[in-house]
């Protein structure tokens, strides 16, 4: 049977990263094919240049045996393909019946309309009341609008980002039935996920992709879960670098059962997390973004008072109810996701943005006056001892390349002579270089003792650096791997969230 | 194809032109205003004169420019406190009419007295009355997450009408023929002035203190400097470990207390005794003021010089030239309104395609 969709050597390039490399392979016609990589790989890329949202600089896509170009959803649409994103583009205070409507290409009557939904709902098993407004329905019911929304348009092909992120286990249960329901009656469906054991379950074919390559194409039913983990990672294992042995035994960190019990519904709450940090010891926190790492950032630097149960011991002292100023007191560091914004205010100078992290220390005060002679001294010593690129401490932070702030950030951090740095994503969207320079830091901060939390998405980081890995699982921690003899299949499971 | 308006964020922001757009905003309401007269069949230039030079050619009329810029600083000085933390205050007015009820009330209840401690003690008073008065949006603010904008101006209102009551009510000036207004201060509570003859008063030196006071603040202190991290963003003021609620209830204490000043410095002094209409709007017009002066303490004088000059060149316009004093919050409004527009300009980038 001819393929519905086949990729021909699809490339796409953007500043500093190949997000899609002469990517080819085929999805036939009336199954579930999944794309299964880790963040970066470059799923969603290829997905968003078949829906038209995104224009590849070679290559093309073949649909039904014949060239097609698509230059936006609309002739994505036209084709019959249609997508379901992972953030829904719902308005809130319009009815479910009202939003549908909206998505319409054909013009419709608002009448004929319901009654062609309330097909679908039917059919399918959609549990949708069409007059209730979308800020009455749960997540999993929004979804279900979006799904609805695109059926309407009649597609041959449905593509799903990730569907399965927002959704409780008895919503992703319902929601399998549906899709294989929809194949049944002629759907094809491409299926963008992370997690292992839904791939296994759910489809027919899966490709793995990358840094933007497709490294296989298989038949789902020959796989499990630990085989297409070792493919999605395994070549990382020759790139483990190793790095010092830690020569302390006290414990500096320990997280007791924590669990965090937000309302809501774009939180993911902690369940239990467990584990002990050593003086000196750098302790990675991987998982795909969205598992619970931005709450359990929240929870190490409490900025909102967010509440959990259990405890965080730093050094004997339970720091449960203490405030960030007073976190940092007890010579905590942090160096957050956001640089803009957050670790750093873009529109104050260097100088500003030391006093920014540091106003706690009574060298840069005199009573509540500031003095700006010890600052700048630092502020200098930050810029000469980390190669920040920059004229002078005067320069507004948000003048300074991404790379360059994340050094003076960092630089800042360090020069505090913290006894625990808890970073995230340090070097997201940075160059090479100040990549390097931040890495060579942290182990050499390790070194002196210190100890450090990396929160990180990118893997590959995290075993050039750190002594032990966990995986942060929806917001279940899985136990520490060690890095220097890590079997990266079972890395590979806990990442699918298949923990022992 | 239809035309789309899209706006940009400037990366190339100028400081420069952030400090320049005042002037150029006034340069453009003069350039505007000069179509209003025209289109009222009067000399622009003749109407200027007449506006903006000759209500200050004599000893007089600079006094009386004093006297109207003294509040507007003032209650400006407080508001930039507000405004750099991003919280918008407005309801000034009600602030300074709290603190004219509450330091004009120990004057009225000490009626009596000669002692030199009551004037100050009026002006303790004025300030505590609209500090007291500033406190309830912090607290709904802080508490119940409530627009700030809205209850603070909500409460302007109720304000008056508090004084409103008390001018007709229980204060009210037995030998007043009825009017709604209290008997005049005793000569111990009135504002001493500065030259004899002119209504200038000591307020002008407060004005001065505050300004030299807040300019140390912003620029020297960590609570300015909280402030300023604030405004920029509440998550890197977070970061910072700030609390950022009891920013707001400092900055909302601050500016209250600095409009009651005003309030009572204005009934106290070139008023001296309580009634209804105890302000031209200063509390509103020194919104513009703050904002004029870019939140700047040296700048705040200036503008309010310059706003104060608007009252004066709208009354003088009224006798002189028979149109109505509102030109003069015409004036205003279009000061405002071009000072948003260059800033809007400053900071965006707009271009149709």
């Amino acid at each position: 049977m001819q393929p519905i969709v086949e990729f021909q050597n699809i490339n796409k390039e953007y500043p500093g990263v190949v997000a899609n490399n002469n990517v080819s392979f085929k999805i036939k016609r009336q199954t579930i094919h999944a794309i299964l990589g880790e963040n970066g790989a470059g799923k969603s890329t290829l997905v968003k240049i078949l829906y038209g949202h995104v224009k590849p600089d070679k290559g093309q896509i073949i649909i039904n045996s014949d060239l097609a170009t698509i230059n936006s959803p609309t002739t994505a649409q036209s084709l019959g393909i249609n997508m379901v994103f992972q953030h829904f583009s719902l308005f809130e205070s319009l009815t479910v019946a009202e939003n549908l409507i909206l998505g319409m290409s054909e013009k419709i009557s608002l009448s004929k309309l319901k009654s062609k939904s309330e097909t679908i709902c039917n059919k399918y098993g959609f549990n949708l009341n069409l007059n209730s407004p979308i800020s009455a329905l749960s997540v999993g019911q929004r979804q279900s609008v979006e799904i609805v929304r695109s059926l309407l348009n009649n597609p041959e092909i449905l593509i799903m980002d990730e569907p399965t992120s927002v959704l409780t286990p008895e919503e992703i249960k319902k929601l399998f039935k549906i899709i294989k329901k929809l194949v049944a009656d002629g759907l094809t469906v491409i299926f963008i996920s992370h997690k292992l054991d839904e791939i296994i379950n759910l489809s027919d074919h899966v490709t793995i992709m990358r840094n933007g390559k497709v490294v296989s194409n298989l038949t789902t039913k020959n796989e499990d879960p630990e085989s297409l983990g070792y493919k999605m990672l395994g070549y990382k294992v020759s790139k483990t670098k190793q790095i010092n042995n830690i020569n302390y035994s006290e414990d500096v960190l320990s997280l007791n059962n924590l669990s965090s019990y937000s309302q809501d519904p774009f939180t993911t709450n902690l369940n239990k997390i467990n584990f002990k940090l050593k003086k000196g010891q750098i302790f990675g926190i991987a998982g795909v973004a969205g598992n619970g790492q931005k709450e359990l950032m929240e929870v190490l630097l409490n900025e909102n008072d967010l509440e959990f149960n259990g405890n965080i011991i730093f050094k004997n002292i339970n720091i449960n109810k203490l405030s960030t100023f007073q976190r940092k007191s007890l010579s905590i560091s942090y160096v957050t996701e956001q640089r803009l914004g957050h670790s750093a205010v873009p529109e104050m100078s260097l100088s500003e943005n030391i006093l920014l992290s540091m106003n706690h220390k009574t060298e840069f005060k005199r009573g509540d006056f500031i003095n700006f002679d010890t600052i700048n001294s630092y502020a200098n010593d930050v810029i000469k001892n980390f190669n920040v690129d920059t004229p002078s401490f005067n320069v507004k932070a948000g003048k300074l390349s991404g790379g360059n702030l994340q050094k003076f950030i960092i630089g800042r951090e360090i020069m505090s002579n913290p006894e625990l740095l808890i970073l995230s994503q340090p070097t997201w969207g940075i160059d090479a270089g100040s990549e390097a320079f931040i890495k060579k830091s942290l182990i050499e901060l390790s070194q002196r003792g210190v100890s450090i939390i990396i929160i990180s998405h990118d893997l590959d980081e995290l075993l050039e650096v750190c002594h032990n890995i966990s995986v942060l699982y929806e917001g279940s921690l899985s136990k520490s791997l060690n890095v220097e003899n890590i079997d990266i299949s079972k890395l590979g499971k806990y990442m699918g969230g298949l923990f022992d | 194809m239809a035309y789309l308006i899209s706006i940009k964020l400037r990366e190339d922001y100028s400081n420069f032109i952030f400090y320049l757009s005042p002037l150029v905003a006034v340069f453009l309401t003069l350039f505007f205003g000069s179509f209003i007269f025209l289109i009222l069949d009067l000399s622009p230039i003749e109407s200027f004169k007449i506006f903006f030079i000759s209500p200050i050619s004599n000893s007089y009329g600079i006094s009386e420019l004093f006297v109207k810029a003294t509040p507007l600083a003032i209650i400006a000085l407080g508001l930039s406190y507000c405004f750099k933390n991003n919280i918008y205050n407005i309801g000034a007015e009600g602030q300074l009419t709290m603190g004219a009820i509450f330091g004009g009330g120990i004057g009225l209840l000490f009626n009596n007295s000669s002692s030199i401690l009551l004037l100050p003690s009026m002006i303790l008073f004025g300030a505590i009355g609209g500090a007291f008065w500033a406190t309830i949006p912090a607290l709904l603010k802080t508490k119940f997450n409530t627009n700030e904008i809205l209850t603070s101006l909500m409460l302007t209102y109720v304000a008056l009408f508090i004084l409103d009551y008390f001018v007709v009510g229980p204060w009210k000036d037995p030998d007043g023929y009825g009017l709604p207004k209290s008997m005049p201060f005793p000569e111990s509570g009135r504002l001493p002035v500065l030259f004899d003859g002119l209504r200038i008063h000591i307020g002008v030196y407060f004005a001065i203190i505050i300004c030299f006071i807040s300019y140390i603040v912003f620029n020297k202190t960590l609570f300015g400097f909280k402030l300023r991290v604030s405004g920029f963003s509440s998550k890197a003021s977070q970061y910072a470990g700030f609390k950022y609620k009891n920013l707001i209830f400092y900055t909302f204490i601050i500016s209250g207390a600095c409009a009651g000043l005003a309030g009572l410095f204005e009934v106290s002094g070139p008023i001296g005794l309580l009634y209804r209409d105890i302000s031209p709007n200063y509390g509103f017009t020194a919104i513009i003021v703050a904002f004029l002066g870019r939140l700047n303490p040296i700048g705040i004088i200036l503008s309010s010089l310059l706003i104060a000059l608007t009252y004066l060149g709208a009354e003088d316009a009224q006798l002189f030239l028979k149109i109505p004093s509102a030109v003069g919050f015409v004036f205003q409004g279009l000061v405002l309104f071009f000072l948003l527009g260059t800033d809007f300009l400053n900071k965006y980038r707009i271009s149709i395609k």
